[in-house]
């Protein structure tokens, strides 16, 4: 062994001795980094594990997704939202050979209904959609078949079920065939759709019947307009690219000038995915403060026990200091005491949050994640703190007089 | 024995040592100009009542302080221009401490304790010479089979064998003793004087400060101090032996 090691050596060893001599207040010191560690970690896990399903679900809406909502119209000076839609099935057409940006058009009109099949009944909600459905929010059938645009040209009674109704009203799973009853019309089930999960709102997506748009309109509803018209743009980069070619293809039709306000919304996938970024980030940041200032808290927590430490043993570091320990010596004994553990503490804060973190996780059914990087952050902080909270009582203890110290009762 | 060297050749040589202390706006003038040599291998009792400047003589000799002006030189080295870092070292290598309440480390065992000093010494030593050391050491003063054991497991006699054991760990020159049967008996007194004189025989030189007169009856020389002034200075005439103690080895 070096002679540098050997000295090296001397110091943990004087350090590690009065550590393991006053465990009861060494684990008590530790505590607070524990639980500072712990809780950024905790805390960094839930927020990031929100975020990500957040965006989770948000991709599973499809990327390129845009919505066409009908808007307000100004009617005799008045701004209102008519009851009945300014969209129209026109509309949908034009969009889809004029705008080369959109890939998927579909007009959309929904409904509520309640369905019998059989003995069972259901109550929920019918989408009516074109052909392009699936492929604009990226959703595929599980079984069967989806519409085609005979189907959709000839307003045929024909549905496809999403998993929760298909559950519902066909307990025995033979869905695909049979035939359901909307409103007292019969329509055919062609096939059932995936299972999606929950939408960011909340919602079962999965509680939904598919049908022709056409249908929807003229055996349901009895409307000529549509509800809304959902697109789809060629590409991830081309959203903004279609979102104007839209725009500016139904102000011509709709006849509305450049500076009007449009009788139409555009919503994208990103405008919404921004929006949940930006509150989930709110929450990230929110519950990181928390958790930094519990660790800072801490930090703040052994710099106290030190001082006391160091008022506490004045006499030891004379008793050290006459028997040849240079002020070096006493500095290092007690800086390598506060690193050691806030050390400590970090390494059992971080088992302690992986662990609060998987039973959040298995309780309360939030998403945790957790990668290394947060964790190592967490651990790196705590050994600063250390570091930082230690060495000024450790360069008071250095400096004390030893005749002085030893005076001290 | 030996008389005081004259002519620079002692251990401890101090010449003209002033020190002044200043307490707010007063100056006091601990020591007033002393001049003292020891030579090697004596064993010298430091006496006077309190305040009359021989704790603040001590701390100059045991190098815990330095002197306002004067020279002392402690084998062969002149401390009094050395700062902190140099004097720990002296104090380290030349000095061993022996102190009136024992001073030990609490919560620590005898062996620990007297290990101590070699781990802030500059001569490294490895663990096994460590504790083979100070296990010699512990049965030197009498307790082989107490290593293990804390200070508070210990009588007030044992504890300041374990620090004279502390003490002598690291072969000083010069084993420097406050007060060391302050706290202790009379019976318990004699015992550790006992030791001391074995160890002063073995050559080793010990300087002691004590209040009583009964104890510098065990040294060989006594030298008395009254306002920071040496008042007296002889060999102890009728020097003590101290009986020693009856079960140990």
């Amino acid at each position: 062994m070096s002679i540098g090691w050997m000295r090296v050596a001397n110091i943990v060893k004087v350090g590690l001795q009065s550590i393991a001599r006053n465990k009861l207040r060494s684990a008590l010191t530790m505590l607070g980094i524990v639980i500072g560690v712990a809780c950024v970690i905790a805390m960094v896990a839930v927020a990031s594990g929100a975020s990500s399903s957040i965006q989770a679900q948000i991709d599973a809406l499809g990327t390129n997704f845009l919505m066409v909502f009908p808007g307000t119209t100004t009617q005799s000076g008045a701004r209102t939202f008519s009851g009945s839609s300014n969209l129209s099935v026109e509309d949908a057409a034009a969009i889809r050979a004029e705008c080369p940006s959109v890939a998927y058009v579909s007009a959309s009109s929904r409904s509520s209904a309640q369905v019998v099949a059989g003995e069972l009944n259901w109550s929920t909600q019918i989408q009516g959609v074109d052909v392009d459905w699936p492929f604009i929010r990226s959703w595929n059938l599980s079984s069967g078949d989806f519409l085609t645009d005979v189907d959709v040209r000839s307003a045929s009674k024909v549905a496809i079920l999403g998993q929760t109704v298909a559950d519902a009203l066909f307990p025995d799973g033979r869905a695909v065939g049979a035939t359901i009853r909307i409103r007292n019309v019969p329509f055919r089930v062609l096939g059932v759709l995936e299972k999606k999960g929950g939408s960011t709102m909340g919602q079962d997506q999965d509680d939904t019947i598919i049908a022709p748009y056409t249908t929807v309109m003229k055996r349901l509803e009895g409307r000529s307009r549509v509800g809304m018209i959902l697109a789809a743009a060629s590409s991830p980069d081309r959203v903004a690219e279609a979102q104007r070619e839209i725009d500016g293809l139904l102000r011509q039709r709709h006849r509305i000038g450049p500076g009007q306000d449009a009788d139409f919304m555009i919503r994208s996938q990103e405008e919404m995915a921004s929006t949940a970024a930006a509150s989930s980030k709110t929450l990230s940041v929110l519950l990181g403060s928390v958790a930094a200032i519990s660790l800072l808290v801490g930090g703040i927590g052994i710099m106290n026990i030190m001082l006391v430490s160091v008022t506490e043993r004045t006499r030891e570091i004379g008793i050290r200091m006459a028997i040849g320990a240079k002020g070096r010596h006493v500095l290092a004994q007690f800086l390598l005491e506060a690193v050691v553990l806030s050390v400590v503490g970090g390494l059992i804060g971080i088992l302690l949050g992986v662990a609060s973190s998987q039973l959040i996780a298995r309780y309360a059914g939030w998403p945790v994640a957790l990668g290394a990087g947060p964790v190592l952050m967490a651990f790196g902080f705590a050994a600063l703190i250390g570091i930082f909270f230690g060495f000024y009582p450790a360069r008071r203890a250095a400096a004390l007089d030893p005749i002085d110290a030893l005076r001290f009762e | 024995m030996a008389a005081s060297p004259a002519g620079g050749t002692g251990l401890v040589e101090l010449s003209e040592i002033v020190k002044i202390y200043t307490l707010g706006e007063v100056e006091v003038r601990a020591l007033d100009g002393v001049s003292l040599t020891i030579g090697a291998g004596e064993f010298v009792a430091i006496m006077g009542p309190s305040g009359s400047g021989k704790s603040t003589l001590m701390n100059i000799i045991g190098c815990l302080d330095r002197p306002t002006s004067g020279r002392y030189v402690v084998d062969g080295v002149d401390a009094s221009g050395l700062d902190k870092n140099q004097r720990a070292e002296i104090r380290n290598a030349k000095i061993g401490f022996v102190f009136q309440n024992f001073n030990l480390l609490a919560r620590t065992t005898a062996l620990e304790n007297v290990e101590l000093p070699l781990l802030y010494s500059d001569r490294l030593t490895s663990a096994r010479e460590r504790h083979e050391r100070a296990l010699g050491m512990l049965a030197r003063v009498g307790l082989a089979g107490r290593e293990g054991h804390r200070p508070s497991q210990l009588s007030g006699g044992q504890q300041q064998r374990v620090a004279i054991a502390r003490a002598m760990i690291t072969d000083p020159a010069i084993l420097l003793a406050d007060e060391p049967t302050g706290n202790l008996d009379s019976r318990v007194s004699e015992e550790i004087m006992a030791i001391l004189q074995d160890l002063n025989e073995q050559g080793r030189t010990v300087i002691i400060i004590t209040h009583e007169p009964d104890i510098a009856q065990f040294a060989g020389r006594a030298v008395a101090f009254r306002d920071g002034l040496i008042v007296s200075d002889h060999p102890v005439s009728d020097r003590r032996l101290a009986r020693r103690k009856e079960s140990a080895a």
